[in-house]
């Protein structure tokens, strides 16, 4: 009813002269106060750390700004050495995207695949196997246990391990390694990655409609794989959707891992992220403006993933 | 409970044994990956000192003690800042930070869902967008507009933003959406202006997605550690005196293990005890565009 009046009052806000218009915005304005009202400690604060941000960060980095001096305007120069003339930056490019493409995908299907297997199980099994999996996303930041695990000298639990076995002589320096460093935060990544996207998919499982699959069976499908592509699936579109946008967000961003675990810098930068990129020149070094435009870059490269991903996702089940 | 019994998947269905056997195998193998790293944890905590450095190093504690909780106590006792006052800046900034956050992402949403007015689908458009900025992409205006509010080095610095976390209100609009209109009109004839409506009749409905929204805000901030905004010793959280401990090294590994417990025993009984509401709240919340 309320949509209705409103853009009734829209139409008619179109025929008017721009006297009465101003009025009838101002009456649509008073009738919906209370709207705004209630709307407004979220959305100032939204927008005051959320979307002001981020468009400050925009125009930022066509700007040179060391937090002292007022902000130089130059051009593309920031973009310009970015690309051309940073190769630290490249190398964190490189890293951030096999994070990304391993992490990212693998965290995604894991998700899905536990879920559902997860779905198939009596509701108290159901519960405890859920905490498992998601415990350690929600666990306050333990990763550092890996630290131990991984811990260079011979009492760390891997190198302990793997000297009583026999497979090596002498402790491996796991994190201070350039060749050990990237898989080990793979790995720790993926071992956190369970979390908010696990949660929906296993709740989205729980809502499909039970009369779908027994239509599915009368209509001809035979097994759990042709149930999970024709029916599970597209019924729990809007979750996968949902799931997609976190973990390619949370992908995209690996830099809290890498530090705790190898480090800032890494050796050899073989942590090193376009996110701990953007740290080291945002907050050890003060150049604002091109730390912006790592970050806008950041930034363009999570909105591309998310609409290819959201276009992969549409053909799922068709 | 009754309804997931109602909505579990048909068993008649042809399930080969050896399919089904195999992915309890695969989920049991992965199940004991994310496990183990915690059932040390715990185990690490309850280890007296000689047992955290035995030769080889053992999984499983054989004489718990609770020295290293009792060390805990000890240390911080002794240090400039008390372990009890890392404590209470956690909590506070926990409990304001999440309580703050479903009130106003509740208010903001039940506006956007239930009614339309100028600008409320650009608003959520912009909000369902932010879902896909990382926190590190603003990091550096945000500590600006922090400055220009006078707020580095005060608690609010970390509780203030943490308010409007964009994906609360997405949670709250879709779950406020499915209460029925018929229940906010019959509230209306009776008199009661939005206010009521929304303290009165939507707040207590969505009692489920507080619930959520409470799992997933409550562990962020358990875990902050003060990020780049606050230097003072005197302000900073559990989670950063953690990390000072652990960096002390061998003398303070048994501590730096009881602290770990302590960390990760909050959020994961936070969860137990919201499990089932709380998933209840993400299947039914829909997440629709």
């Amino acid at each position: 009813m309320q949509a209705e009046t409103t853009s009734g009052a829209v139409s008619n806000l179109m025929l008017a002269n721009k006297e009465s218009r101003l009025a009838l915005a101002w009456k649509t304005l008073k009738r919906n106060k209370h709207y705004y009202i209630l709307m407004s400690p979220y959305m100032i604060l939204f927008f005051l750390f959320t979307v002001i941000p981020v468009v400050f960060s925009l125009l930022l980095s066509f700007f040179y700004f060391n937090m002292l001096e007022f902000p130089r305007f130059i051009g593309w120069q920031n973009y310009s050495r970015l690309f051309l003339n940073d190769d630290v930056f490249m190398i964190a490019v490189k890293n951030t995207f096999l994070f990304a493409v391993i992490t990212g995908p693998i965290s995604y299907l894991a998700c899905f695949i536990f879920a559902w297997i997860i779905n198939e199980l009596s509701p108290k099994v159901r519960a405890f196997m859920t905490l498992v999996f998601y415990a350690p996303s929600i666990s306050g930041n333990v990763y550092f246990i890996w630290l131990i695990i991984f811990s260079g000298d011979s009492y760390g639990y891997l190198n302990g391990f793997l000297l009583k076995t026999g497979f090596i002589l002498e402790p491996i320096q796991w994190l201070t390694n350039a060749e050990y460093i990237l898989p080990i935060i793979i790995i720790v990544q993926l071992w956190l990655s369970l979390g908010t996207s696990f949660l929906a998919f296993i709740a989205g499982l729980q809502t499909i409609d039970k009369s779908l699959i027994e239509a599915g069976a009368v209509d001809g499908i035979r097994n759990r794989w042709q149930e999970l592509w024709f029916i599970t699936l597209p019924s729990m579109r809007p979750q996968l959707l949902f799931g997609a946008v976190m973990q390619i967000t949370a992908s995209f961003a690996v830099a809290d891992v890498s530090i705790a675990l190898a480090g800032f810098p890494s050796v050899n930068y073989a942590g090193h992220t376009i996110v701990t990129h953007l740290m080291d020149y945002g907050t050890i070094r003060f150049e604002m403006g091109y730390a912006s435009a790592i970050a806008t870059v950041l930034f363009f490269i999570m909105i591309g993933a998310n609409m290819l991903t959201q276009k992969l996702l549409r053909k799922v089940g068709e | 409970m009754k309804t997931i019994a109602v909505l579990r998947p048909s068993r008649k269905l042809n399930r080969s044994f050896t399919v089904s056997f195999l992915l309890f195998a695969l989920l049991a193998v992965f199940g004991a990956f994310m496990a183990l790293p915690l059932i040390y944890a715990v185990n690490n905590a309850f280890k007296p000192l000689d047992e955290l450095f035995i030769f080889p190093p053992r999984f499983f504690v054989s004489n718990p003690t609770f020295d290293n909780f009792f060390d805990l106590v000890a240390l911080m006792g002794n240090s400039w800042v008390p372990l009890s006052r890392y404590i209470a800046n956690t909590v506070m900034i926990t409990v304001l930070g999440t309580a703050g956050h479903i009130l106003f992402a509740s208010a903001a949403a039940y506006p956007l869902a239930k009614y339309r007015f100028p600008g409320s689908k650009i608003l959520f458009s912009i909000v369902v967008l932010s879902l896909m900025f990382s926190g590190q992409v603003t990091a550096i205006p945000n500590y600006m507009v922090m400055s220009w509010l006078g707020w580095i080095n005060t608690p609010a610095s970390i509780i203030v933003p943490s308010l409007a976390f964009p994906l609360g209100l997405f949670l709250m609009k879709q779950f406020i959406e499915q209460i029925p209109d018929a229940l906010l009109e019959a509230a209306k004839i009776d008199g009661a202006n939005e206010y009521r409506i929304y303290w009165g009749i939507v707040m207590p409905n969505v009692k489920p997605a507080w619930l959520t929204l409470m799992i997933l805000q409550f562990p962020a901030l358990w875990g902050t550690d003060g990020g780049n905004f606050i230097y003072s010793e005197n302000l900073k959280t559990l989670h950063y005196a953690l990390g000072q401990i652990v960096l002390g090294g061998i003398a303070r590994a048994g501590v730096g293990a009881a602290v770990a417990l302590i960390l990760m025993v909050v959020p994961i009984t936070l969860f137990i005890i919201s499990q089932s509401s709380v998933i209840q709240t993400m299947a039914t919340s829909g997440m629709k565009e």
